[in-house]
Formats: structure tokens, sequence, C-alpha cells
């Protein structure tokens, strides 16, 4: 009898010890694809309401008119202002950071020593801590009076420049972190055999680990790219509120997050097209950048794979 | 001919070395105009803000009218109850997610579709997430501009960050544990949530803390769900708002929140609020890089002590 029991007991037994395993299991996975959920609520989102949109804006007007008005009476609804915008304050950020995240990189990666680099690593860290809304206060009340005071008198209070200025020092921390991870996958024996043949240190950061970091190095501007097109509250509060069609970093325009952020802080009519415009806005701005981040991490995934 | 030919490399070799150290010197320049920027950044807001930094300046709600008299009461409330609702759910959420992925997921396409959207949606700008809680949580659901609504946007903004942290903080724990709990009779879960979690804990804290410290700081997805700039009131108390009270009414209430508060000084065409501007930056800037310096000391600390 005994011996007929035992085993339906610990069978039982296990029973009881794996349903608890179970749930606990799928709950697990439940989070895990609440990652997926959320993409698929961005997409759906900004499909859905930049379907309204384009039901009332013709897409040819919408990727050729030069005027972004929907705030006037006459309203206008060409995207061209506000990629100008962002395109402007983008090329002033990377015009910092790609030179000074480079450099960063090649220093703190091939000369530093390893007391340096461990002080060097954690301030860079909490530059990229600080909030974007302090970076934009910095940048207006800072930056442009300092621009005024010195080189640049006839700056206007809102610019395109300060705020990319400011951007680029943000983005820093990204570019040279991302780069030099790069450097440093690059194999030792290479910079051992460039050196074997007498080359100094810098011929060989710039002429053997530079090259061999090389993807990974573009996947770090491409990255900091998508950073600076992505960032609100620097160009919402430095650069000025009125779409405006522009190459000239000096003056004041909109970017399509500061026209997100603009418009949001009104009291807008749900199902408005000014309310869809925002999105319309938004699914712009999240594709360019999805575009960014997917070509960097292709290009950070094959320097991984090189070596 | 032989020695001009020394001499010549000679003066090859030192040319070279001398454009080492002039790199060097290059790398260091770089290095402080970043470091200045940020001690610029922080002796220029306590300069503007200094007039204002007093204990008033905690305990008054925002003027209207009077820029000497306006306080961040209503922010400071604000921003801890929305990040009450942001580490509730944020945090268990991307910790679980972090478990699944690397200690449960099998290697197949679903997992690999998780994978792909985590490292996608932390390259999702902030403003986009504003966007997804303006359509879901403020007209999908219902749920208005509330504190609710704040800190569940939050929550899917630093969704990513929590779950990549506490899945390199996981890797780090030696399959040897498991393997040790395993023959004892350990099953998965008692393995995972008495080993191997405990043994990460300091590597997620950093990634929590790290997260948190972003979502104090953001401002843009809450201008997008419509975060109150004027608010004279703080959100009820449990069990004492209006009938029927609950313990959970302030969920519910508007809300402002400390940079929301700043960027709407900011704004302001009279100056004198750029002095209140200033002085909450400082607030600002003070808990966050407290925040991000506490998550660094504890990852160096935490790598130098722990030898598997």
């Amino acid at each position: 009898m005994n011996a007929v029991r035992q085993p339906r007991s610990r069978f039982a037994y296990q029973a009881r010890r794996h349903l608890p395993e179970r749930i606990i299991q799928a709950g697990l996975f439940l989070a895990a694809a609440s990652a997926v959920a959320v993409t698929i609520a961005i997409v759906v989102i900004l499909v859905y309401e930049s379907t309204g949109f384009f039901a009332h804006v013709s897409l040819w007007d919408f990727l050729t008119d030069t005027q972004w008005t929907p705030l006037f009476s006459e309203k206008h609804y060409g995207i061209l202002p506000l990629v100008s915008g962002t395109l402007v304050t983008t090329m002033v950020a990377l015009a910092v950071a790609v030179p000074l995240g480079t450099i960063i990189a090649i220093y703190l990666s091939e000369f530093a020593s390893h007391r340096v680099r461990e002080v060097a690593k954690p301030i860079l860290e909490l530059l990229s801590g600080v909030p974007t809304v302090v970076y934009g206060y910095f940048a207006l009340m800072f930056v442009t009076t300092l621009l005024q005071n010195t080189i640049m008198p006839e700056l206007p209070g809102f610019n395109m420049l300060s705020a990319g200025l400011v951007m680029g020092i943000m983005i820093i921390p990204y570019v040279a972190s991302v780069s030099e991870d790069a450097m440093r996958a690059v194999p030792m024996h290479m910079r051992e055999g460039s050196y074997a043949m007498g080359a100094t240190r810098l011929q060989t950061a710039l002429w053997v680990v530079t090259p061999g970091a090389f993807s990974g190095i573009v996947a770090a501007y491409i990255l900091g790219i998508s950073r600076a097109i992505g960032e609100t509250m620097v160009v919402t509060i430095a650069a000025g509120t009125q779409p405006n069609l522009t190459w000239n970093p000096t003056d004041s325009a909109a970017t399509l997050t500061s026209y997100i952020a603009q418009v949001a802080q009104g009291d807008l009519p749900h199902g408005s097209v000014e309310y869809q415009s925002i999105f319309a806005a938004g699914l712009v701005l999240m594709l360019t950048t999805l575009l960014f981040n997917i070509v960097g991490h292709l290009l950070r995934k094959r320097y991984r794979e090189a070596y | 001919m032989e020695a001009a030919n020394v001499q010549e490399i000679r003066a090859l070799i030192s040319r070279h070395k001398l454009m080492d150290q002039a790199f060097t010197l290059i790398g260091i320049l770089a290095m402080f105009v970043a470091m200045i920027t940020l001690v610029a950044l922080f002796v220029d807001l306590v300069i503007d803000g200094a007039p204002r930094l007093n204990l008033d300046f905690f305990t008054s709600f925002n003027s209207v009218r009077n820029p000497s008299k306006a306080g961040i009461l209503a922010a400071w409330v604000g921003t801890t109850l929305v990040m009450l609702v942001t580490a509730f759910t944020g945090v268990v959420l991307g910790v679980a997610a972090g478990i699944y992925l690397e200690e449960y997921a099998p290697r197949n396409w679903v997992t690999d579709l998780i994978e792909i959207n985590v490292t996608n949606l932390a390259g999702v700008p902030s403003i986009v997430y504003g966007l997804l809680g303006l359509g879901l949580f403020v007209y999908g659901l219902n749920l208005k501009n509330s504190v609710l609504t704040a800190g569940l946007t939050l929550a899917l903004l630093i969704l990513p960050i929590v779950i990549v942290a506490t899945r390199e903080a996981i890797r780090a724990v030696p399959s040897a544990i498991r393997e040790a709990a395993y023959a004892v009779g350990a099953t998965k879960w008692q393995c995972v949530s008495q080993h191997v979690v405990p043994y990460s804990t300091a590597g997620i804290m950093t990634g929590v803390i790290i997260g948190m410290a972003r979502a104090i700081g953001e401002t843009a997805p809450l201008i997008v769900i419509g975060a109150v700039a004027f608010i004279a009131y703080l959100p009820p108390v449990p069990f004492t708002g209006e009938p029927p009270a609950g313990l959970f009414d302030w969920l519910f209430a508007q809300f402002t929140v400390l940079p929301i508060q700043m960027f709407n000084w900011v704004a302001e065409s009279r100056s004198a609020y750029h002095v209140t501007a200033a002085a909450a930056g400082v607030v600002i800037i003070v808990m966050t890089l407290a925040m991000n310096a506490v998550a660094i000391v504890i990852r160096y600390r935490y790598r130098k002590r722990i030898k598997w």
C-alpha cells in the first residue's frame, strides 16, 4: 500500500511546487512582453491620430508647403520649417559633440591612465544626468547672454545657436562613451604591432585604433544625432517657438519637438486638426529617430562581431 | 653623413613625441570644456537663484502675481507622489522583465522580438512617450491629467533603463551559484528569488536610481500630457477629500512637478520669475546629481568589493 501511494504523493508534491513556478514564470513573461506592448501602443496611437490628420491635409502639402501655421486663421501644414529647425539645431550640436566627444574618447581610451579614467568617466556621466530643463535655462540665460555680450551683440534672445551649443555639450557623454567602447574593443595586438613598427601613441590612435573602431565611432555619432533630434526642452526654452524656414543658426525657429511641446501647453480640443498635428509631427520624429537608431545599432553590432 | 642622418631621426622622434604631448593637452582641454560647463551651469543657477533659496520657498505655493512669494510646495509634493507611482510600476515591471529575459527566456523569436523592442524603446525621444501618455492614459483610459497618468508615463519611459541595468546585474552572478541552488533541490524561482536577485541587488539599485533620477528631471512628456503649472492646493490626503473619500484619491488629482514649475517660470516674460526658476533649478539639479552620484558610488564600490 505504502509502496503504491508514495509515487502519487510525490507527484502531488511536485505539482504543488510546479504550479506557482508556472504562474511566476507567466507573470515575468508578461512584464517582459510589456516592452512589445509599449512599442505597439506608440505606433498605433501615432498612426491612428496621424491618419485623422492626413484626412485633412494632403501628404503632398505636408511635405512641400513651406509654412507651418496650424494655429493661425490661414492654416498651412508644411513640415519643412520644423524639419529645418530640427536640422540646424542638430548640426550645431554635432559641431560641438563630434570633435569634443571623439577627442575625449581617444584621450580616455588611448592616453589617460587608469586613475584619470576612473575619475573622468563618472564626471561625464554626471553631465548626462543633468535634467534637460536646466540645460534649457542655461542656454537661454547664460550662453545667449554670454554670446550677446562678447562676440555677437546682434544675437536675438531666442536663437538656435545657443540651444544647439548646449545640446552639443549635453550629448558629449553619449558620443564619448560609445566611441570609447568601440576603441577599447580593438584588440591589444594591433596596438602592439603598431608600437613595434615605431609608431607613437598618437599615430597608433589615429591610424590603427580609430580606423579599427570606425563603425563603432560612426554608430556613436548616429546615436548622438538621434538624441539631438529628439531633445525637446533645450530648444523649446532657448530656440524660440515660431516655425521659421531658415538655415541660419542665429535665427529663432521651432523644431519638431518644440512645436509639440508648445502646442500641447494650450488647451487643445481632443480630435481637432491641431491636436492631430502634434501626432503627425511626433510620427515624423519617431520615424527619423528610429531610422538613425537602427543604423546606429547595426554599425555597433558590426564592430562587436569584427573582433 | 651618418651623424646627420641620426640627427634627422632624433628630430623626427622628438617632433612626434611633442605631438603626443600636444594631443594629451588637447584631450585634457576637451575634458575641461565639459567639466567647466557643468560647473558654470551649477554656479550660474546658484547665483541667480540664491535670493529665493530659503525655507519659505519650500513651504509656499506658486503665486501668479507676486514672484517674490512664489514657492515650490505643490511642485515638490507632486514630484514625490508621481515618483511613488513611477517607482511602484516602472521598477517592478522593469525588474521582472529583466529577470525573465536573463533567467527564463528561451532562445526563440519571441525573446528576440522583446529584446529588439527594449533596445528600440531606449532610443525613443521622451516627448513621444508624452504623446503615448496623452493618447493612451489621458484619453484612452480617461485618466485625465492626473498624478497617475504622469507616474505611469514616466514608468514606461524608465522601463528600458531598469531592464538593461537588471540584466547586466543578473548576468554578473556566476552560474556556479545557480547550480549549487539546484543541486540542493531548489526550484527555479527559489533559486532566482533567494540567490540570484539578492546578489545582484546593488547593480539593480544602480539602474533604478539612475532611472528615477531621469524621471525626476523629465519635463517634455509631462508638458504633453497636460501638467498644470499653477496649483494652489495639495492632492487630498487619504480619507480626507470629498466624500466618498478613499485611500487613493491623490492618484486622480491634477499634478505639477518641479521641472514643469521651473519651465513655466523660465517661460515667464517677467524677469523676476527667472530668480524663482533658477532656485527651482538648484533644487532639481541637486536632487538628480545626488542620485546619480549615489548610483555611481554604489556601482564602483560594489565592483571592487565582490569577487566571485
